[in-house]
């Protein structure tokens, strides 16, 4: 059949390939969402695995792991204030004036106490800034720091662990129970519950009338 | 022509029969010249440049009117609390509500086997599309930041968030966004037949190419009908709750509120009514014109005017009822708080409006119940206006007088337009209009293949092949040449 027959367009043979061409389509387009999800999905574009060169060599795994200080040594706020403080260079001199005076890797602090000025550390957890976000609401509900910062007890250098995306907010305000712990025990990186996580967090939530909220402004303000 | 004249059926007065519907000495061959001839002329009359010159200047205005918003925010309308839905709102409700009488005429007439449908339905479809296309950009434009209009649909998105489905907002999205696919389905499907026939009388390279890639492949053989039909009554059954259906959950919008004279189960019956008429005076409006410009009265015939006239009044009286209600169960429900809603209306600030919803939706109509207005085109035109008119007041002193006075005198209000909502009013309209015009000029308005079904010429008792055309449609001058050649 030609194309003009009689003066009339019918279909030509070669639209005969829109079928072919629907079956390409069918195997394209569910490969280009599943791609477009593992992009959309993958650490790197989420931000995981985030490890920022810090000014100074800090090991958490060697301060919070191996001499086990507490997380509060040096974070002091965190029962606190919304925001966990980062030390000031003075409470590193609390121990480093005597202990390892003399090391090239604590120069740049040595340098900070001397001058005053702050060492520049960066941020690695950073939320967006349209997101409120209060830890000590969440540290005295015996919200472990391990649910959201992973063993930092076992870290030389501080990665992101976790997606800290809006819906991975959300899993724990819908379904705290799994992450709950008695409060005192929340820096415990170590830390498992006695029974069935699921069971015991909801005996704790119930006991202590934990009912995160999901309303918008609850983080939005 | 043909030389076997059909008795003339002049039995229009006579009740034992019933009168035709197609007038005047058409065959077959002459219904596609008329149709076919409207979108096959070089050049569109005057009247039509003059018509789309103003209409699409008025549609240039609402794309000035939407990149200020867009740009300078919701700010430069005159909502403000408590008055948070206005003119954008009314404007949805009343063009989701135009669409209605399209959908009306072609699926439930179509089910219900009312032949006289067939000289209309595609004209009425039309502006179904059209007026769901003015309908649907308000939602989209009220949410303030509409480059988040996709937050509307329920998609997985890492924020975990979704539409809330208990809310009658999503319900509006879906129901809108269905409402709109499966007329377009319905009013494509339909017009193929016709498609293939405007193809097949083509005579430039670019009508061809179009007319034949829209028209499917078309070619009219049994197959094509017996598919064709089944589709075509599948998606008239499909359409037909749509009818009820969607505009029952436009009025979810508000009875699922709390608000007095919002909060009422009456509202769904009492929105369909309103919708089917305003839809069919909105049909009378442009097919009056449109019919005596283009000269088709022996196609729409008086007869189709008045049946729709009537429907108007049947349907007007529903809504004239429901308004009635609406003051009783104020009244009788003892709830002081509806009761002032409803006083307010009457009486209060807007009360203006009021009583111009009265006149238009309640007194006006009832002219439809004499013969001679039902009759007379012009009369007809004028009456379909002032419902126009009536109908958008109505959604207009719905929506805002329960808004601006609620229950808290401290938080009364007055909702004034701004000259950015009253431009974007009249650019939907100039956006309905250029697509309305577009579609006269390049579509066949008239179902040429389903009125020839109800054509006595149909009926091949009265003698041989008076116009019958060819087995894939008419061709063009067939008649002269067969004449030449001698034959019959």
């Amino acid at each position: 059949m030609s194309a003009e027959a009689g003066g009339r367009l019918f279909f030509p043979r070669w639209a005969n390939l829109a079928r072919p061409a629907l079956a390409v389509a069918l195997v394209v387009v569910p490969a280009y969402l599943v791609l477009l999800l593992a992009y959309g999905a993958s650490p790197r574009t989420i931000n995981v695995g985030y490890q920022p060169h810090q000014p100074v060599p800090y090991s958490h795994a060697l301060h919070a792991g191996q001499l086990g200080i507490d997380c509060r040594y040096c974070h002091t706020t965190v029962e606190k204030a919304a925001f966990a403080a980062v030390p000031p260079t003075q409470t590193c001199m609390n121990c480093h004036s005597k202990i390892r005076a003399a090391s090239a890797k604590l120069l740049p602090i040595r340098e900070s106490y001397a001058t005053g000025l702050p060492v520049p550390w960066v941020k690695v957890h950073d939320l967006p800034d349209f997101v409120y976000f209060d830890h000590s609401a969440h540290v005295r509900r015996g919200v472990g720091c391990v649910e959201c910062h992973g063993r930092v007890d076992k870290m030389e250098v501080v990665a992101q662990v976790h997606r800290l995306s809006m819906g991975w907010c959300l899993d724990c305000h819908r379904q705290p129970d799994r992450h709950l712990r008695p409060p005192e025990l929340v820096t415990k990186m170590e830390w498992v519950p006695p029974e069935d996580p699921l069971v015991y967090g909801r005996r704790l939530r119930e006991a202590t009338k934990i009912n995160p909220s999901t309303d918008c402004w609850t983080c939005h303000r | 022509m043909s030389t076997v004249p059909l008795p003339l059926l002049e039995a229009a007065e006579d009740p034992r029969t019933r009168p035709p519907l197609v007038l005047g000495d058409n065959d077959f061959a002459s219904v596609t010249d008329k149709v076919c001839g409207i979108v096959e002329r070089p050049r569109p009359p005057i009247a039509w440049y003059i018509a789309f010159a103003i209409s699409s200047a008025l549609t240039a205005l609402l794309v000035a009117m939407l990149g200020y918003l867009f740009l300078a925010g919701i700010g430069v309308w005159g909502l403000n609390i408590p008055v948070g839905w206005g003119f954008d709102i009314t404007n949805f409700v009343f063009w989701v509500g135009i669409g209605h009488a399209g959908t009306l005429i072609s699926a439930i007439l179509f089910l219900f086997r009312q032949k006289w449908r067939t000289g209309i339905n595609r004209f009425a479809e039309a502006m179904t599309i059209f007026a769901v296309i003015c309908a649907g950009m308000f939602p989209a434009i009220h949410t303030g930041r509409p480059w988040f209009d996709y937050w509307l649909f329920p998609y997985p998105n890492q924020m975990q968030v979704w539409p809330n489905f208990r809310s009658p907002l999503i319900w509006d999205v879906f129901a809108v966004s269905t409402y709109f696919t499966v007329s377009l389905m319905f009013w494509y499907t339909g017009m193929i037949p016709d498609l293939a026939t405007l193809r097949d009388r083509a005579t430039t390279r670019l009508r061809r190419i179009v007319y034949g890639v829209l028209s499917l492949g078309w070619r009219g053989s049994g197959r094509h009908w017996h598919r064709y039909e089944r589709v075509y009554l599948l998606l008239a059954a499909l359409a037909t709750p749509l009818v009820l259906s969607v505009h029952s959950v436009v009025s979810f919008d508000f009875a699922v509120s709390q608000l007095p004279g919002w909060h009422s189960t009456i509202f769904p019956p009492y929105f369909v009514a309103g919708a089917i008429f305003s839809g069919f005076a909105m049909v009378l409006t442009l097919l009056i014109p449109v019919r005596s410009f283009f000269h088709l009265e022996e196609l729409i015939t008086t007869r189709h005017l008045e049946n729709m006239a009537k429907i108007t009044l049947a349907t007007g009286l529903i809504v004239a009822y429901s308004y009635g209600i609406e003051f009783f169960m104020a009244w009788y429900s003892g709830n002081p708080y509806e009761k002032f809603t409803l006083a307010n209306r009457a009486l209060g600030p807007y009360a203006w409006a009021f009583w111009i919803v009265l006149f238009c939706n309640v007194v006006v109509p009832q002219a439809l119940w004499f013969k001679r207005p039902r009759t007379t085109p012009w009369m007809l035109v004028g009456i379909s206006i002032l419902i126009n008119v009536g109908m958008w007041f109505e959604r207009f002193v719905i929506i805002v007088t329960s808004l601006s006075r609620d229950f808290i005198p401290s938080s009364w209000g007055y909702y004034k337009p701004t000259w950015v909502e009253l431009c974007t009013l009249a650019g939907s309209f100039g956006l309905f209009l250029t697509l309305f015009l577009l579609f006269l000029r390049f579509g066949p308005m008239i179902a040429m293949a389903e009125i020839k079904s109800v054509m006595p010429a149909a009926g091949l008792e009265r003698g041989p092949h008076r116009g019958h055309g060819q087995y894939w449609g008419e061709i063009p001058h067939q008649h002269e040449r067969r004449q030449e050649e001698g034959q019959p």
